[in-house]
This record gives C-alpha cells, structure tokens and sequence, in this order.
C-alpha cells in the first residue's frame, strides 16, 4: 500500500466527498514535490560550489551562515533582485515562454521517482518511457531560448543543443531497454523492487553508456556545449537575467537532481540499502552521483562539436546496441537465480568492448577546406 | 536540390571571457566553421610610446610595467638592458645574476599563465588555472620580498636593480626550485594524458615553420614549429652564455606543441635559477653609479631580450637630453598574432578559441 493509497483513506475517514479523494493528494503531492525539488536544488548549489572550491584547492563560499550554507539564499535574493533584460530584437513571447518550458518538464520526471518505499507521486507503468518523453521537452525550451533572443552566440547554441540532444538520447534509451529488459517492467517502482542486486554490478556498460548521456543530455562537462563559456559565452541563456535567468540556473541544477535520481533509481538500487531509512538512502545516492558528476566538471576539458557527434554515434550508440544484445540474450539464457553470472559476463564484456573501442575509436574531424 | 547556406559574422569580443583581454576577432561563420577572420586591436592603447617621450629615462621603467603585465620584470630588464647599451653602462655581478634568476622565474610564471588559460579555453572548469595560481603565488610572493610588489614591479634599474636581495630571498627561492619539478609533474598527470585535451589540442591549429619564419614569430609559438630560436643561445644578452640550458622544440607546431613547449621550458628555467644560484657572487654592488637624471649620448639603439612570449625589443632614440626622442617597442604577441588568420581559417569556433589561448597574448604588449 503506497502513501497515496493510505492518504485517500484517510480522506475518507474523514468523509469527503469523493472527488476530493484525488484532487487534494494530487495537489499535496506536487506541493510536496516542488518543495523536495526546491530545497535539495538549493543544497546542490551549495555543494557543487563547495566541492568544486576543494577539487581547486581553495574554500569555496564560506562566509554566509555555517560553512556558507546560506549562500545559495543570497544567490537568489541576488538574482530576484536583478532587472529583467529583454533584448530589442527578441521574440518577446518566446524569450518570455523559454524559461518555463526548460524548468516545467523537470518537475513532472519527479512524479515517477520512487522517493521511499510507496512515496511515488503515481506509479506508471511505463515510467521510463514517461521520463525519457518528458526530459526530452526541455530541448525545445533551449532552442526557443536561443532562437527567440536574437543573439549569434546563442543562435550557434541552439544549433549545437539540437544535435547534441538528439543523437544522445538514443544510446541512453538503448541503455534503459537493457534495464527493462532484466526488471521485466517499465514501471520505476518495480524496476526499484527487482533490485536485489544493483544494476549497476548487473550491467556496467548501460550503466557507464547512460551516465554518459545523461551528462550530455543535462549539458555538464565535458559535454557542455550549449553553454561553453569560453566560447560562445554562456550560450542559450546569455540574454536572460533576473528571475528569467533563475529558471536555467534551477533548472540546470534541478535537471542534474532529475537525472541523479533516475541513475540513482535504475541503477542503484533507489531507496533500497540496510539500516538507514530509505528516504536518506536516496538522498545520499543522489548526493554521490551528483558528487560524481562535479568531480568530471572540474577536471576535464570539453569535447568539440564534431567529436561530441562522432562520440555519440561511432562510440556510445554501437556500444549501447551490443550492450542491449548481449542482455536480451542473457535474459534468455541464464536463470533468474544465476543472476552472478552474468555479473561476471557483463563485467568481462564491458571491459573487453571498452578496451576494443578505445584502441579503434577515433573522434576523426579536424580542418575544413574551405 | 542542394541545401544553401549562408555565413554570417560573429563579433568575438572585446568582451570576451575568452579573448584575454580586450581583443577583437570578427570572423565569418559557415555554421561552426571558420571561413575569415579579421583580428582588430587597439582597445587597450594607452600610447605608452608617447608617454615615454615626456619622462625621464628612469621614469619609463614603470610604464614597461604596464606592457605585458604578467610578466613585468622581463619588460625592465629589456628596457634597461637597451638604455644600458645606448649608454655604456656596466651593470655590476651580483645585479647581472639577480637580473637573470628573476627573468626566469618570470618566464615560469609567464608559461604557468599562458597553460593554465590555455586549458580554461578548452574548457577545463578553471581547475588547471588554480592549480598553476598556486605556484605563481610562491613566484609572486618571492616578488613581493623583493620589491613589496606582486604585479607592476619596478624593480630594475638602468645599470641594475632597485636594491639587494632580502636575506630571505635565497633560501625561499632554493625551496621553491626543489619543489617546482614535483609540481610540474602533478600538472603533467592532470593534463598531458587526458584523452579529451589531446584530441582537442593535437593537429589543431597548425603553424608550420615557414609562415612562423616568414611572419616573424618568436617565442614559444615559433619554437612549438620546430625552429631552435632562442635569443638566450643565438645571441647571448646579459650573462647567458654563461649558464648551461636547452632549447626545447616542438614537432609539427600546433596548440599541443605549444602547450608542451612552455612546460618543457619551465624546467629549462629552473635549471638556469640552479646555477645562477650557485654561481652568483655573495656580496657587491647591485647598481652601477647612475645618475637620477642621466643623460645618454646623442645615438639611437636597438636592444632585445628573450621575453616569455618571444623576442622583446626597444629601440631607443636619444637627442642627449633626460627624456629619449622617441621610444618604439617591438611586441612579440602583436607580431605572433599576424598568423592568426593562417591558423584559425577552417577550423570550428572551439578550436578558434584554443589557438588564440595557444598563443598566450597579452594585451598589454599588443596595444601599448
């Protein structure tokens, strides 16, 4: 029996009328939603600002409240305090609906992430499906950024984040088929539940081959393209700013804390792990992939246009392909209470693929005549 | 039917995370690809030339400062070594070694700089960049001991420098010297073998020895092409001949190349501060007897210096009153930068901004 279930009862306890019975848990939850959003967004900015003054060998901010905690309040007030700029020549409609677009979608992937045990805001049968069709929507929030505020830097952003988006996205759906393919559901929920081992041990290179693109696909190094600041700028939002500009800013993180979570929930077994509560089990699972994903930024550098396409469609999507193969065939193969073996086999095999494309693989590219 | 396409202009600075300053590049896109690119500079012109012609001879020393600001020291010492030749002035033992320890310290900073922002235009989240701050701090803080400054330092003097080395000086420096390899080593680990810097940086942006020749570069960019120029050996200024170093080279002169050239001269000059240190006299005048208001005879000299970006000159014309006649100074990045076009034409806009980072400008020196 899920939280929701149990809530409804209550309100029938209580005698509502019936429509209430859904309308007030729909309600309650995004609010609940929003804020859990919210928060741990504001304590990602914290961290990554923190974390990655350590990996720099310096401190970071620590002046407001204990350990500069506060320092993410100060941002926004900062920020909420700006004027809002809106270009000359920009589509004002479009400039003004981009924001929203880019933010909305990262909201609704929280609505299948099962939190803790029966905390699922609704649990879809095809979740995944649901995740990967929603996350996708906010590539049309950056083009309209980029295109509706007539600028040449963010006009190379828009182009650079269409190619980048699409061509990454279908290694991480041929990594998540593999993932459905051992949970025997689509839905988060069950995926979570089959878990007994993580998936992670159970299939490294879907694992590696979707956080991979999942970095791409939330525009962190070393595929920050859309926004490479020492190129074009800052990219599609370079003509955002006040409340405006808040939105990337928290939509950029909150897609990493999308993303945190669904690695968190596919591959490491979600809320799942013994003595702590597993409401703490996943925020600290999420706290380490988002801790991963800061360590990559502050250590590379950044791919090219060009290698970054070559890298998706001459590395990560044959690799995801061979990688659906060989588990589809382990499914067949190898009985439910064998599942060891195939961590061996998959181990060998990721090693083995990694070791061949690393020696073959060429990003190719270079000099155009022109 | 075939699809059209159109270029259009992109204004790359003069503001500009990426451009090192205010310098301008006006290029033509087809989509990512460079097909033109004109460079526009001047937004930093302060026409110190000028200003020179209305100060005394000793008064210019901190307007060399302003040139190429990090590394100013080189700036004097080329300034100074050109007033000395116009004058005759014989510059005493000790200040000779104090002059060549602090250009090559100078010159480590330099390259730390130009590698660090080098990796922050391929897009290293400044991680590079504070990890070469924290050694140039050291450099800076050695800077600081001797002349109280950490950036538009001052601190020589025609026939000299401005006054002794602290008692603490030395064995700070010896320390320093002992630590360095080990931390270029750490940088090496961090960047040399990463896969994404290589495939950034091979290949890309290739001058080959010809055009750097024929255009007249100097530094490490025409060392990263493969030719062994080096005003230290070739012509040997100061006391240079007297220390034992090499002269690295690059193999097919791209950003690569130039990235490791700069780190294979860091340890060229810590060699140099070795023996420097070893050699140099223990006491003795650190000035020749200059006068506040010298004035040189009637002539005119051309005197150069191997600075950290390339071959550093000025030309000084003298009417034997306190204040040259006129003052010309020979910029090194401006003169590497004529190459720009040749290298960025074909490549993508990301690569556009690593050549530029590769050639480590300052425009400071460009503009004057």
């Amino acid at each position: 029996m899920t939280l929701l279930d149990q809530f409804q009862l209550f309100l029938k306890g209580l005698g509502w009328p019936e429509w209430a019975w859904y309308a007030v848990p729909a309600i309650v939850g995004i609010l609940v939603i929003i804020v859990f959003v919210l928060t741990i967004v504001i304590v990602f900015i914290w961290w990554e600002r923190r974390l990655i003054s350590r990996f720099q060998i310096r401190l970071g901010p620590n002046r407001c409240g204990p350990e500069g905690i506060f320092q993410p309040i100060a941002t926004a007030v900062k920020i909420l305090l700006k004027e809002d700029i809106v270009p000359d020549k920009a589509d004002k409609l479009i400039h003004f609906l981009a924001p929203i677009i880019v933010f909305m979608p990262i909201l609704l992937i929280f609505a299948v992430i099962p939190i803790s045990q029966g905390a699922v805001l609704v649990d879809l049968n095809v979740g995944i499906v649901y995740v990967i069709a929603i996350s996708s929507i906010s590539v049309i929030g950056i083009f309209m950024a980029a295109w509706g505020s007539a600028n040449k830097y963010s006009y190379i952003s828009g182009m650079r984040s269409i190619a980048q988006m699409v061509s990454y996205e279908l290694p991480v759906v041929l990594s998540l088929v593999g993932v459905a393919l051992v949970a025997g559901s689509f839905s988060t929920v069950k995926i979570v539940e089959a878990q007994g081992i993580p998936f992670i041990l159970m299939m490294p290179l879907g694992f590696m081959i979707f956080f991979l693109g999942s970095l791409a696909e939330m525009n962190r190094s070393p595929f920050d393209l859309l926004e490479a600041d020492s190129e074009i700028v800052a990219g599609y939002h370079i003509e955002y700013s006040g409340m405006k500009f808040a939105m990337f800013y928290l939509g950029e993180y909150g897609v990493a804390l999308a993303y945190a979570g669904i690695i968190t929930t596919l591959f490491l077994s979600g809320w799942q792990g013994p003595l702590l509560p597993p409401v703490i089990w996943f925020i600290v699972k999420v706290m380490l992939v988002f801790s991963v994903i800061v360590w990559i930024r502050s250590t590379v550098p950044r791919f090219r246009v060009d290698q970054l396409m070559s890298f998706a469609w001459k590395c990560m999507l044959p690799l995801a392909v061979i990688n659906l193969i060989i588990i589809a065939i382990e499914v067949l193969a190898i009985p439910a209470a064998l599942q060891w073996v195939m961590i061996i086999v998959n181990f060998a095999a990721a090693g083995l693929l990694v070791l061949l494309w690393s020696r073959l693989f060429t990003l190719g590219g270079g000099r155009v005549e022109v | 039917m075939p699809v059209k396409t159109e270029s259009f202009y992109l204004n790359v600075g003069p503001q500009h995370p990426s451009t090192h300053g205010v310098f301008r590049l006006r290029l033509t896109l087809d989509g990512e690809v460079v097909v033109d690119v004109e460079p526009i500079v001047g937004y930093l012109h302060r026409g110190i030339e000028k200003l020179a012609e209305t100060r005394t001879y000793t008064q210019i020393i901190p307007l060399t400062d302003r040139l190429d600001y990090l590394a100013s020291m080189t700036d004097n010492v080329a300034y100074c070594l050109a007033v000395e030749k116009l004058a005759g002035i014989k510059v005493p033992e000790r200040a000779e070694y104090i002059r060549i320890i602090i250009s090559e310290l100078m010159r480590i900073s330099s390259h730390m700089m130009a590698v660090g922002f080098y990796l922050n235009d391929c897009g290293a989240f400044f991680t590079p960049v504070l990890y070469m701050w924290r050694e140039r701090e050291k450099i800076l803080d050695l800077f600081d001991m001797l002349c109280g400054q950490r950036l538009l330092y001052n601190y020589m003097r025609v026939g000299g420098v401005s006054q002794d080395l602290p008692d603490d000086f030395l064995p700070a420096l010896k320390k320093f010297v002992d630590e360095m390899p080990k931390y270029i080593g750490e940088y090496n680990q961090l960047i040399k073998d990463n896969e994404i810097f290589l495939a950034r940086s091979k290949g890309v942006g290739i001058l080959p020895k010809e055009t750097a020749v024929n255009i007249g570069a100097s530094g490490p960019v025409l060392r990263a092409s493969g030719v062994k120029w080096d005003l230290r050996k070739m012509d040997p200024y100061s006391i240079y001949d007297r220390f034992d170093f090499d002269v690295p080279i690059g193999e097919v002169g791209d950003c690569y190349d130039r990235y490791w050239v700069r780190v294979l001269e860091m340890m060229q000059s810590l060699r140099i501060i070795e023996q420097a240190m070893k050699q140099m006299p223990q006491e003795g005048p650190v000035i020749a007897d200059v006068p506040q208001f010298f004035r040189p005879p009637k002539g005119e000299t051309y005197g150069y210096i191997e600075a950290p970006k390339g071959n550093l000159g000025f030309y000084i014309v003298s009417d034997g009153s306190i204040a040259p006649y006129r003052l010309h100074i020979f910029p090194p990045t401006l003169i590497n930068i004529t190459a720009l076009k040749d290298m960025m034409v074909g490549w993508k806009v990301a690569d556009m901004i690593i050549i530029f980072g590769s050639m480590d400008v300052v425009l400071g020196e460009i503009d004057r």
